[in-house]
C-alpha cells in the first residue's frame, strides 16, 4: 500500500470541506482534499433556497433573534453554546462568500436580497416573519459551491478527485487519528494517506431511505467510518422530513417558494396550515408542516386519485416574480412533475432530506467522545464540519437556510482549529500503528473473491423500503421494534455481499458495495436510537409518547455500532454570552 | 425499453463494442438514468457517472442518440423505442460512459474562473445593483457538465489550444461582474489565435446545453469588447 503524507487531509468537497480547504491554503500546511466526486458535484450543489445571516437588509434582524428561532427550531436539544456561535458569525461569513464573488440577488440598493424562511421570525419568536434568508434566486447552494471551488482553484488547493476515502486509522495508543485509507477510482489502487489533522466533510446519508431529496452519493461515508472505528455516532434519530418533495420523484421544491408566499392546500382546497400554525402558517419549521401534511393525507384530505400527495400553490404570484426568483423550482416542475407553478399547483409530499445527528464535534469542528470522566474528549487529529457533524446546532430540527450556514461557519472554524492545532504542537508524523489498512484490505479482499452472496442493489432496496416504512414522520412502537430486527438481518445480509464486476478500473460496482456498508451502519444507529427515545421531539414524533419529556429525554444519544450500544450526554443549555433560553411548549 | 450502451474496459477489452439492453420499466422511471440504473441493477460492470439526478450536479452527462444531454433531465418518454448511448464524444475514455475530463477542467481553470479584486474587502457586501446583478443570468448557472464543449468541432480539433464554450462562457460571467477588476488581464488572456477565435459560432454548444445557456452569445460578447478596446 502506497503511503503519502500531508500536513492535513479533509475528506469531502461539499460546502464545508472546501471552505476548510479554503482555510488551510492561507496557511502554509501541505494539505489534500478528497472527493469522490468532482468538487462542483457535490450536494450542496442542490440547496436551493438560500444562507440566514441577520443582515437586516429588509427588516430589522439581529443575532440574538436568529439564535431563539434556531434554538426553538431544534426543539431545545441544540446545544446553545454552538447556536450562539453560529449565529454570531454568520454575518461575516456571508458577507465573505459575497466578496468571494457569490452571485446573489441584489435589493434596488445594491446590497443582498432576503427572503423569509420557515421559522425565521422577529422578535423571538413574533407572528412577523425575518427576512434573513441571503439568496441566488433559488441555486444559492449551486451559486455558493461553485464559488468556493472557484476561490480553491485561485489557493491552488491540491484535489483529489474521485477518490474515495474507506477508513480512518486511529492509533491504539491514544486513540489520536493519523489518516485514512482511501481507494482511487480509476485505477482501483488503496493508498494510505497519513495526517497530523484528518477533517471529516462527507455529507449526509439519506439514501437510507426510499423517498429522499438527496443524491446518490449522500451514503454517510464518514459516519461508516467512525462507526467501524468504535467511535460513537450522535442524535441519529433526528431525520428531517422537508415538506415539500416532488411527488413521486423525490426532488426538492424550496421553503423558498412559501417564502416567496406560495402556500399548501388539501383536496378541498383548503389552506390547512392555518390550522396546525396559526401564526406563522406554511413557515412554521419544517417537522411541523410535515406532520400536518401526513395527517392530512392519513384523514383522507390528500390531493390526487389515491389522496397521497399534498399541492404547493404559487401560481398566484406574479409570473414575472416565479421567473426571476423561482427559476429552478419551475425547472424541476415542469420536468419532474408535468406542471408548470405559473399555472398550476406542483404535487408534494414530506421527503427525507437532512440528518441532524452526525459525528459528535464541538464547535471547533474537534471531535469529541466519552472517555473516562467527560463526556466530551476531545480525539486527538480528528475533526468533521457540515452535515456529517453534530455540533449541535440544529438538534432535534434543523430551519432551513441553517444548513449552508452550518458549512460556512464550522468549515471555517473547523479550518482555524486545525491550523491552530498544528501550530500549538508542531510534530512530526507519528509512525503508522502496526496492521494501520488490514482491516479495509480484508474487506476489500473479500468482495473481490466472492463469487456469489447477496446483490448489492437487493440488500440496498430492502434497507431502504425497511427505513421508509419503519421510521417516517410519525413512528410507532411496533414499527420501531420490527424495524430494529429488520435492519439487523439486513446488515447480517450486507455481510454477505458479492460484486460480479471484478475490473480494476473505475469499478462502480465495488464502490457502491463499500457505499452499501456505510449506510448500513447509518441506518443502524438511526433506528435502534429511535427506538430507544421514549418521546417527542423535533423530527421524532412517536405515537407512543406525543409529548416532549425535557426530564428525561433533554439529553443527546450516542450510538455505538458495538453491540448497538446507547450512551447519552447533556445538552450545552449555556450559551456563550448570553442567558439561557429556557424550553417551552412549541408553537408557530 | 431498448438501449444499446458503449462499453469498454481497458483491463479486459481489445477494443469498445455495444452492448444490447433490455429493461422494464415501472411507472417511477421517467429518465434515461432510471433506465440506466436498471441496466446496472441486471449488469453491476456498467459504469457511469451519476449523482444528484435532477440537473444540477452535471455528473451524467452522455452522448444519447448522438446527442449530448443529461441522462438524468432526459424523458423516456421522449425518446424512440430504442436508445443508443455512448460516452461525450472528444474526451477519452476512461471506461465505459466515464470519460476523463482532465482536458475540459484546465481550459476551465484557464480563464481563471474567480473574482479578481484587489480593493480592501469593504465591511459589507460590495454593493451590485439588482440591473448589474441580471447580467450574470445565463452565466452563473453553469453546471461544467461539458455537453456543450464535446459538441464543438473546434473543441474536438484543439481541446489544448481552444477554451471550448464552457470556460468561454465562465470568462464572461467573470468579465461581466461588476466587482471584477481583472477584465483587460481576461482579455489578453483570450487574445490569440485558438483560445477564443477558434469559435466559428457553429452553435452546437446552445443546442447541446440541458441548462438552456448560450455559449455563443458569451463569445460574441467578448469578441465585441475585444474589437472595441482594439478601436
Amino acid at each position: 500500500m502506497q503511503i503519502r503524507r500531508f500536513d492535513a487531509i479533509v475528506v469531502g468537497a461539499g460546502g464545508s470541506g472546501m471552505r476548510a480547504a479554503l482555510e488551510l491554503a492561507r496557511s502554509n500546511l501541505k494539505v489534500a482534499v478528497l472527493s469522490k466526486v468532482f468538487p462542483t458535484r457535490s450536494h450542496t450543489v442542490a440547496a436551493q433556497g438560500g444562507i440566514a445571516a441577520p443582515l437586516a437588509n429588509s427588516t430589522e434582524d439581529n443575532w440574538h433573534w436568529h439564535m431563539y428561532d434556531t434554538v426553538k427550531g431544534a426543539d431545545y436539544l441544540g446545544d446553545q453554546d454552538a447556536i450562539e456561535y453560529m449565529c454570531r458569525r454568520a454575518i461575516e461569513c456571508v458577507v465573505e462568500l459575497e466578496h468571494m464573488g457569490m452571485p446573489f440577488d441584489r435589493l434596488e440598493n445594491g446590497k443582498i436580497y432576503q427572503r423569509p424562511f420557515g421559522g425565521h421570525t422577529q422578535d423571538y419568536g413574533s407572528a412577523k416573519m425575518a427576512m434573513r434568508s441571503c439568496a441566488a434566486a433559488d441555486r444559492t447552494g449551486h451559486a455558493m459551491l461553485h464559488t468556493l471551488y472557484q476561490q480553491n482553484v485561485r489557493a491552488n488547493t491540491q484535489f483529489f478527485v474521485e477518490w474515495m476515502a474507506l477508513d480512518v486509522i486511529l492509533d491504539p495508543q491514544d486513540g489520536a487519528c493519523v489518516g485514512v485509507v482511501a481507494l482511487e477510482m480509476e485505477t482501483g489502487e488503496i493508498s494510505i494517506l497519513q495526517a497530523k489533522a484528518t477533517l471529516l466533510a462527507t455529507g449526509g446519508a439519506g439514501r437510507i431511505y426510499w423517498a429522499t431529496t438527496n443524491a446518490f452519493i449522500n451514503t454517510g461515508d464518514g459516519l461508516g467510518m467512525v462507526a467501524r472505528a468504535g467511535l460513537p455516532l450522535e442524535d441519529m434519530e433526528f431525520w428531517q422530513f422537508h415538506p415539500t418533495g416532488v411527488a413521486g420523484a423525490g426532488i426538492l421544491i424550496t421553503e423558498g417558494v412559501r417564502g416567496e408566499g406560495g402556500y399548501l392546500l388539501n383536496k378541498s382546497g383548503e389552506r390547512f396550515m392555518e390550522r396546525y400554525a396559526p401564526n406563522n402558517k406554511d413557515l412554521a419549521s419544517r417537522d411541523v408542516v410535515s406532520r400536518a401534511m401526513t395527517t392530512e393525507i392519513k384523514e383522507g384530505r390528500g390531493c390526487g386519485p389515491h389522496g397521497d400527495y399534498l399541492e404547493l400553490k404559487l401560481s398566484h404570484l406574479p409570473p414575472e416574480d416565479i421567473i426571476k426568483r423561482l427559476p429552478g423550482i419551475r425547472e424541476i416542475a415542469i420536468k419532474f412533475a408535468n406542471a408548470d407553478p405559473i399555472r398550476d399547483h406542483i404535487p408534494v409530499v414530506p421527503t427525507v432530506h437532512y440528518q441532524m445527528g452526525g459525528i459528535p464535534t464541538n464547535y471547533m469542528g474537534q471531535v469529541v467522545v466519552p472517555e473516562g470522566a467527560s463526556k466530551e474528549a476531545i480525539v486527538p487529529g480528528l475533526y468533521a464540519a457540515g452535515e456529517c457533524a453534530c455540533v449541535s446546532v440544529h438538534g432535534a430540527n434543523r430551519l432551513g437556510t441553517n444548513s449552508l450556514l452550518d458549512l460556512l461557519v464550522f468549515g471555517k472554524s473547523s479550518g482555524e482549529q486545525v491550523i491552530k492545532d498544528m501550530r500549538g504542537q508542531p510534530a512530526p508524523h507519528r509512525t503508522l500503528p502496526k496492521g494501520a489498512g488490514d482491516a479495509t484490505r480484508v474487506r476489500l479482499a473479500r468482495l473481490d473473491s466472492a463469487s456469489s452472496g447477496e446483490r448489492v442493489v437487493d440488500v440496498l432496496n430492502d434497507l431502504r423500503r425497511t427505513m421508509q416504512a419503519h421510521c417516517g414522520v410519525f413512528r410507532f412502537p411496533d414499527d420501531l421494534v420490527s424495524g430494529v430486527k429488520k435492519v439487523t438481518e439486513i446488515a447480517e445480509r450486507a455481510s454477505r455481499i458479492f460484486i460480479a464486476d471484478k475490473s480494476k478500473v473505475f469499478n462502480t460496482a465495488r464502490v457502491e458495495a463499500l457505499e452499501l456498508e456505510n449506510l448500513v451502519e447509518t441506518a443502524m444507529s438511526t433506528i435502534i436510537s429511535a427506538e430507544a427515545r421514549k418521546e417527542s421531539r423535533g423530527a421524532q414524533a412517536r405515537a407512543d409518547f406525543p409529548g416532549r419529556d425535557d426530564k428525561n429525554w433533554m439529553k443527546h444519544t450516542l450510538w455505538y455500532k458495538e453491540g448497538n450500544r446507547l450512551d447519552y450526554k447533556p445538552v450545552h443549555q449555556k450559551p456563550l454570552s448570553v442567558e439561557t433560553m429556557e424550553p417551552k411548549v412549541r408553537t408557530y | 425499453m431498448k438501449l444499446s450502451i458503449y462499453r469498454y474496459d481497458p483491463d479486459k477489452d481489445q477494443k469498445p463494442y455495444m452492448k444490447d439492453y433490455e429493461v422494464a420499466l415501472d411507472a417511477a422511471d421517467r429518465m434515461l438514468l432510471d433506465a440506466l440504473v436498471k441496466a446496472k441493477a441486471q449488469d453491476d460492470s456498467l459504469s457511469f457517472r451519476r449523482s444528484c439526478r435532477e440537473g444540477v450536479c452535471g455528473s451524467d452527462a452522455i452522448n444519447i442518440n448522438g446527442k449530448n444531454g443529461l441522462a438524468c433531465v432526459t424523458k423516456i418518454a421522449e425518446l424512440p423505442d430504442h436508445v443508443s448511448v455512448r460516452p461525450l464524444p472528444g474526451l477519452p475514455v476512461i471506461r465505459d460512459l466515464i470519460v476523463d475530463m482532465t482536458q475540459f477542467f484546465k481550459q476551465y481553470h484557464s480563464i481563471k474562473p474567480y473574482v479578481i479584486n484587489t480593493d480592501p474587502p469593504p465591511e459589507r457586501e460590495r454593493l451590485q445593483s439588482p440591473q448589474e446583478r441580471d447580467e450574470l443570468n445565463g452565466l452563473y448557472e453553469c453546471i461544467l457538465c461539458a455537453c456543450c464543449s464535446t459538441a464543438c468541432p473546434s473543441f474536438w480539433w484543439n481541446p489544448d489550444k481552444f477554451v471550448g464554450p464552457a470556460g468561454l462562457l465562465q470568462a464572461y460571467r467573470f468579465i461581466a461582474d461588476t466587482r471584477d477588476q481583472a477584465t483587460a488581464e481576461r482579455l489578453d488572456n483570450l487574445e490569440d489565435p485558438y483560445r477564443l477565435f477558434r469559435c466559428h459560432s457553429i452553435m452546437n454548444c446552445v443546442d447541446a446545453c440541458p441548462k438552456n445557456l448560450n455559449p455563443t452569445r458569451a463569445i460574441g460578447k467578448i469578441k465585441e469588447i475585444m474589437v472595441r478596446r482594439a478601436v
